[in-house]
């Protein structure tokens, strides 16, 4: 097995300790030089190796459904659920009135319901009041249970104190209250709709704070997820950017963005999503959702917010936290 | 036709060795151009070179039934290292078929990107819904800090290279290790920060790595200490934050832990993907390094 590269003619010194030429017919065996015969011969004989029957054993064994005892909700024909609140409750009121337009049966809330924008408590009347549905994000894992910092982990110098201004501040300006109740939210949830049965999760199935961007979720990814599961669909946010893949099997992937900031795409809009069950086909229908931005603006800029984050909801770009972007989503970026 | 079924399983590790468990195949490694690379850095954990053949290059048939397999058990992204991987001459065919399963990052030392095979691999990106991204190494923001460890003249071709892709419209994870002990602080940071603006790239991206001392690297600053080693008690309860619990490693000689054991004959898990989501017991020494730092080789 294997091609041999051919040794580039530029290296032509020979003295047996120059770097460049000591593993002429040898091999690097933890720490010392091999002939190249004798590892490959210990390699060859290292591992498991499993008879054909073994390995389709194997391959079902490691992608074999797990038990979730998570109760199903509904059945429903129509549903709204949106993520990443961020503590707009400008645009949060703007979703409720949608959704009553749309006829949603029920709102139902991914997580994140603080971080960036202002006056956190505000959130909670309204999510009482258009009777969401809400499971757990990281920033309500954090609150809940007290943690320093959203957790984030950012290479960036820039990004930390963004995250760490943004975090603090809400940390202080949510009430005890709020805090308790986010720590009884559900992690996940299941919802039927029509004859389907849709896992409703923050980041990931696996992790609260896994972010499953369009370019860098794999569909056959997607469909062992769900088949471990036992799903046919799924339903996530963390990234606040929304896209909708229909998988090979029929089954459907769909990232519902968020209402807190916008998209990254220049507008003032933020982004919803309404599913509805049309019998063999499910309806997914990302909606942009204008509201009063300049409202906001007003309220971040009254409580001192960072002018960075004003700007992403006055110019519809991320100015910051911008690392977690794969290469297609950063591209697209202004920033 | 009758399957020989033939197991040479390592003697069962003794009970302080830790074990981890394959928990999901996240991320799927191909040492792409075997151990072979246009150079020899001082800090290399698999000490490529250009006469290393330990592992040789991998072609685009041999890498076709890992993808398949791949996909099967749900691997999120496919990662080519080296050696040098733009040594392999079929690595943009593999980058295009790779594409077509899932994203790819490509681990370079960023040599051997002429502008026209840049332009290439943006054609390549941009016919894939998949991301397709570049981590280019570098060890120190000057030709005075990077160049004794990866070689004279190479830190002025590492920033050709840099500025060839983003030409081109790739935009590469710019990778540091903790060679130097401040690069990895805020001042350090910035310092690269700087110096990416400087060649005009307005996004800039950057990994700091630290530093295994295995390999190239045990003999520029010593191997481990006999205690530097995972024993049982060590257990935080979850192996989680190691990536041997959620990747493994293709190379022409099998399938492997993870993509610093693959000089250890010990390190290999069997030929086939299925071979290998068993668990793995941890008992080199750089194992240490992953638990105590938390490494991930991973952007
Ligand atoms: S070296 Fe690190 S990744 Fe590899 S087996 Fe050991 S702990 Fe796991």
């Amino acid at each position: 097995m294997g091609q041999r590269i051919p040794e580039d003619p530029a290296v032509h010194k020979d003295r047996s300790t120059d770097k460049l030429t000591v593993h002429r017919g040898l091999a690097t065996w933890g720490e010392k030089l091999v002939p190249l015969d004798r590892f490959r011969e210990a390699a060859r004989q290292a591992g498991r190796q499993l008879s054909a029957s073994e390995r389709s054993r194997e391959l079902e064994s490691f992608t074999e459904r797990r038990a979730d005892p998570t109760p199903v909700e509904g059945p429903f024909s129509k549903i709204v659920v949106f993520g990443g609140v961020y503590s707009n409750h400008f645009a949060l009121e703007a979703l409720l009135e949608a959704s009553h337009r749309e006829g949603a049966e029920a709102i139902y809330c991914l997580g994140d319901l603080g971080g960036f924008g202002p006056k956190p408590d505000k959130v909670r009347p309204l999510l009482d009041e258009g009777r969401v549905l809400a499971i757990q994000g990281n920033y309500e894992q954090s609150l809940a249970s007290g943690q320093e910092d959203c957790n984030c982990g950012y290479t960036d110098p820039r990004d930390n104190h963004f995250a760490e201004i943004s975090y603090g501040y809400t940390d202080r300006n949510t009430s005890a209250d709020f805090k308790r109740w986010m720590g009884t939210l559900p992690e996940r949830r299941r919802v039927r709709l029509g004859a389907r049965e849709l896992l409703l999760v923050h980041g990931s199935p696996r992790r609260v704070n896994e972010f499953l961007f369009a370019s860098t979720t794999p569909a056959a990814f997607l469909e062992v997820l769900l088949e471990q599961e036992g799903a046919d669909g799924l339903l996530c946010t963390h990234t606040g950017l929304h896209w909708h893949r229909k998988l090979p099997s029929g089954r459907d992937a769909v990232n519902v963005g968020a209402i807190g900031r916008p998209a990254n795409d220049g507008s003032t809009s933020v982004w919803y999503t309404v599913l509805e069950d049309y019998g063999p086909e499910l309806s997914v229908a990302h909606r942009p959702l204008a509201y009063d931005h300049a409202g906001l603006a007003h309220e971040m800029r009254a409580e001192e917010l960072p002018e960075e984050f004003v700007e992403t909801i006055t110019t519809g770009w991320w100015t910051t936290c911008l690392e977690i972007l794969p290469a297609k989503e950063r591209a697209r970026s202004r920033f | 036709m009758a399957e020989p079924t033939h197991s040479n399983a390592p003697p069962a590790p003794s009970a302080s060795v830790p074990v981890v468990e394959l928990g999901s195949l996240d991320t799927l490694w191909f040492q792409v151009s075997g151990t072979v690379c246009n150079l020899a850095c001082s800090h290399c954990f698999v000490s490529s070179s250009p006469t290393n053949h330990t592992h040789e290059a991998l072609s685009l048939a041999e890498i076709e039934p890992f993808l398949i397999e791949g996909a099967a058990l749900g691997v999120r992204e496919y990662y080519f290292t080296g050696g040098e991987p733009f040594l392999n001459p079929d690595l943009e065919a593999i980058l295009a078929r790779t594409l077509a399963f899932g994203p790819a990052t490509v681990l370079t030392n960023g040599l051997l990107l002429p502008p026209d095979r840049c332009r290439r691999l943006a054609a390549i990106a941009e016919a894939s819904s998949y991301s397709l991204d570049f981590r280019v190494s570098m060890d120190g923001y000057s030709a005075e800090t990077n160049d004794p460890i990866r070689g004279d003249g190479t830190f002025d071709r590492i920033l050709g290279g840099i500025t060839n892709l983003s030409a081109a419209g790739l935009n590469p994870v710019i990778t540091v290790t903790e060679v130097h002990d401040d690069n990895g602080t805020v001042q350090g940071k910035q310092r690269f920060f700087r110096l990416l603006e400087r060649l005009g790239i307005d996004k800039p991206r950057l990994k700091i790595l630290p530093v295994f001392r295995i390999g190239a690297e045990a003999e520029r600053t010593g191997a481990y200490e006999s205690w530097q080693r995972l024993r049982e008690s060590d257990s935080p309860g979850s192996w989680e934050h190691l990536q041997c619990s959620s990747c493994r490693m293709v190379t022409d000689q099998g399938v492997w832990v993870c993509p610093i054991l693959v000089n250890e004959p010990e390190g290999k898990m069997g030929e086939t993907l299925a071979d290998t989501l068993t668990g793995f017991a941890m008992t080199h020494s750089a194992c240490w390094t992953c638990h105590v730092h938390g490494v991930s080789c991973r952007t």
